[in-house]
């Protein structure tokens, strides 16, 4: 009787293996329509976006050969004759197809004056073909005897470059290939990210010094009125940021609500300067974010017994002594999250540092739409965005870490 | 309300407490209650009663509204909760999840300043004492239930306080376990001389574990006494239903002299009778009789009270039979009766003799 169960044995997995497919299959079905929608309208877009910041095909493009013979071209001297032919050969056909207007822009990066070298040699160009275009494109513009032009060129041949992503950090390669820092007065990126990084930190720790004790409220008080408070909490998510942003405004402005009660109060004199500054940045952004503080803090505390901290007392510690030995660390896990949420919320701002602030207290967002809608460099914006979006992963990946190793589990 | 007390003081003596948190209703009625040093006294109850509360007001967790109540020779009411130095034990043990298993012991020692060195000899007794040696270095939520009490009562003893109290400890085990703590519990008790206010609502813990207990009601303690004088004697039909089982028979007292009396019962029927709370004659009463003193038939004959019952049926429970009968106007009318074959015989509609004796019947004032 064994025997028989054991041939039996392959037909039962066979069987069991198409049951689990059948369920399987059912289960891709019902969220294949999420799948597609995720695909289309968050990887594709996204992927395309951060693709563009590594993007280099501009020259591969216009001047294919070109850019094949530069890629092997040492960068010492000037590059051979071959080179001079393969660029003088493609350049018209280039400007035909339009790709060499393309190719323009991606050189202005390089060197502003070249594009006006291209199309200079293109006016003057003989008719006929010479017998060496390495003779006849220095006499057309002198420059074109100049290296460092071609190692230019050589720059833009590449499919990928990391020009972008090293110029967010205020790196560029110098002549050799090295990287190094840009000149001291083309230096912004790193500010830019740093003053990102302390606004975000700022409204991040203000708002969990003001949501800890409101979450702790909210988390001890009958259910009643803490159903009423929590509507209050609530409640700027009912409103759309863009007024909630403006409200700022009216408030804080010179003639503004805020400055004329301390003027009517006679606490001063002047109006203060409360909005278009950091102070206005910070004030309005951590009136946005709070209530993601709060909702993940109130969440674990609701599940922290009274009685710990009544334990801590009866072995003898004093109430506030309790509290932070026995209460806080229960906490924590709570405020990782919502500490972690706010951070990133805030990283990514925009539209409050834009509106509410001045020149100095714009974050990176607002350079990454700088730069896809005024200039139209999506390389840069692209970049920007990408090292945005990396320093937001291994954040999380810390939260992540943090997390998972917090024993406390109920 | 300055008062002295002879130096052999009971540890805990509540005086005239009174509690409510509402202004209205009083949960706490006037309660007076003494626990000696060594004791285990256990509050039990049924839910809702004032059962922690009595234990908050003493633990300092509630102050009382009215009343003292001292700790030794001294006046609690203002002591705050962090210096009675009473150890506590609480219903879901509120282990702090954060610390691991010796952490959590050490603990109320940090607290209290001691010496590394001593603090180190407490914290290895203790774990000796409630078998976890070899589970110090882990957290809470890596114990089962019962090693959790125990690292729980282990930390209320840590730090040798003159009290321990327990708010239902035992309450989230499964029945096997519970019985096996209570024992050890039992044990701790005798060989550390620890002073035990336990609270519970089950009654056979209450019975199986104290010196004395405390049935409370109401807000107010029924009677406290010993777990055999509360079965055998109860004071009033409140502790008598709530101790065990037993059967009651309305009535009014007929003839009372000193402690014995005669009570007539519907249909003309009388039985001889303890008395415990009346005090008149003619006073409507509860006589009640406990399932186990019941004897039936042929060992009723002799008994001075007899009457006729009809069976309504049977449960059986392996080592007994609970026998449902009718009996004057109850039909709710236990007799408990051990497996023999005179039981074989007894069928449901059968009338049977029922009979007991004087000194097990015990006339209780209707509440
Ligand atoms: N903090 C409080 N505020 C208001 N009423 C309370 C509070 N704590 C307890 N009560 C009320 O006091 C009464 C006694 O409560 P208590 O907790 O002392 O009962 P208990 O005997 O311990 O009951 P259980 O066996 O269910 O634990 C109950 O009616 C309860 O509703
Ligand atoms: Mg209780």
């Amino acid at each position: 009787m064994s025997a028989a169960m054991i041939d039996d044995l392959p037909k039962l997995k066979a069987q069991l293996r198409r049951a689990e497919r059948l369920k399987k299959l059912k289960a891709l079905a019902l969220i294949a329509p999420l799948v597609i929608f995720l695909l289309l309208a968050f990887v594709f877009p996204i992927g395309t976006m951060l693709w563009r910041g590594i993007d280099n095909s501009e020259m591969q493009l216009a001047l294919p050969q070109t850019a094949q013979l530069l890629q092997q071209w040492d960068g010492q001297n000037l590059p051979s004759a071959e080179v001079f032919k393969s660029l003088a050969s493609e350049l018209p056909s280039a400007q035909k197809s339009g790709a060499l207007g393309k190719y323009g822009r991606r050189l202005n990066y390089e060197d502003p004056t070249l594009k006006t070298l291209m199309t200079q040699t293109l006016r003057k160009m003989p008719i006929e073909p010479p017998s060496d275009w390495s003779q006849t494109l220095p006499q057309i513009n002198p420059r074109w005897s100049d290296p460092k032009v071609w190692q230019a060129l050589k720059n833009t041949a590449p499919r990928l470059t990391d020009r972008y992503l090293l110029a967010s950090v205020d790196v560029e390669r110098n002549a050799q290939g090295d990287l190094q820092f840009v000149a001291p007065d083309k230096k912004v990126y790193l500010d830019i990210f740093q003053r990102t990084l302390i606004i975000s930190g700022t409204v991040t720790l203000v708002c969990l010094l003001l949501g800890f004790p409101l979450a702790y409220l909210l988390a001890t008080l009958p259910t009643g009125t803490s159903n009423l408070l929590m509507i209050f909490v609530l409640l700027p998510f009912w409103t759309s940021l863009l007024v909630r942003t403006a409200a700022w405004i009216v408030l804080l402005q010179s003639g503004g609500l805020v400055n004329n009660a301390l003027i009517g109060l006679g606490i001063i004199q002047e109006p203060l300067q409360l909005v278009f500054n950091r102070f206005g940045v910070i004030v309005a952004m951590t009136h946005i974010l709070l209530p993601f503080m709060i909702l993940p803090l109130y969440s674990v505390m609701k599940g922290i017994s009274p009685s710990y901290q009544r334990a801590a007392i009866s072995l003898g510690a004093h109430p506030f002594k309790a509290f932070w030995q026995v209460y806080v660390p229960q906490t924590l896990a709570g405020v990782a999250a919502g500490t972690i949420l706010v951070f990133i919320m805030a990283l990514g701002y925009y539209i409050t540092p834009a509106l509410l602030g001045g020149p100095s207290d714009q974050m990176v967002s607002y350079y990454v739409a700088y730069y896809t809608n005024t200039t139209n460099n999506w390389s840069m914006a692209a970049a920007l965005g990408s090292l945005l979006l990396i320093a937001t992963l291994v954040l999380y990946a810390v939260y992540n870490h943090l997390v998972n190793k917090n024993p406390v589990r109920r | 309300m300055e008062q002295t007390y002879p130096t052999a003081t009971p540890l805990v003596r509540f005086v005239g407490v009174q509690k409510t948190y509402d202004g209205v209703i009083r949960v706490v009625k006037n309660l007076n209650l003494d626990i000696q040093r060594g004791e285990f006294v256990t509050l039990l109850g049924p839910s809702g009663s004032g059962k922690t509360t009595c234990l908050m007001m003493l633990a300092g967790f509630e102050t009382p509204t009215s009343g003292d109540i001292f700790l030794g020779d001294q006046k609690l009411n203002t002591l705050p909760p962090h210096k009675r130095n009473i150890g506590m034990v609480f219903q879901n043990y509120a282990l702090f999840p954060h610390m691991t298993v010796e952490e959590n012991l050490y603990y109320p020692l940090k607290i209290r300043k001691l010496p590394n060195n001593q603090a180190k000899q407490k914290v290895e007794r203790i774990l000796d004492i409630i078998k976890l040696k070899s589970f110090a270095k882990r957290r809470p939520s890596q114990l089962s239930g019962g090693q959790q009490q125990r690292v729980a009562l282990a930390r209320a003893l840590v730090f040798e306080p003159q009290l321990v109290l327990m708010d239902e400890p035992l309450g989230a085990l499964d029945k096997q376990l519970r019985e096996h703590m209570q024992l050890e519990l039992r044990q701790l008790h005798k060989a550390l001389g620890l002073t035990v206010v336990f609270v519970t609502h089950d009654q056979g813990e209450a019975l199986n574990m104290s010196d004395r207990v405390a049935v409370f009601n109401d807000g107010i303690i029924q009677q406290i006494d010993t777990p055999l004088n509360l079965y055998e004697y109860p004071n009033n039909a409140f502790v008598a239903q709530f101790i065990g089982e037993n059967n009651t028979l309305a009535g009014t007292v007929a003839h009372l002299s000193g402690d014995t009396c005669r009570v007539s019962l519907a249909h003309g029927a009388a039985s001889g009778a303890r008395v415990s709370d009346i005090k008149a004659l003619n006073e409507s009463t509860l006589l009640s009789i406990r399932p186990e003193r019941i004897h039936l038939n042929e060992a009723a004959q002799a008994l001075a009270n007899r009457f006729t019952a009809t069976i309504r049926d049977f449960t059986y429970l392996g080592d007994h039979v609970r026998v449902r009968c009718e009996l004057l106007d109850n039909d709710q009318f236990y007799v408990k009766v051990p497996i023999s074959d005179t039981l074989e015989s007894l069928q449901p509609g059968m009338t049977v003799q029922l009979g007991w004796r004087d000194e097990d019947a015990r006339a209780l004032s209707k509440p």
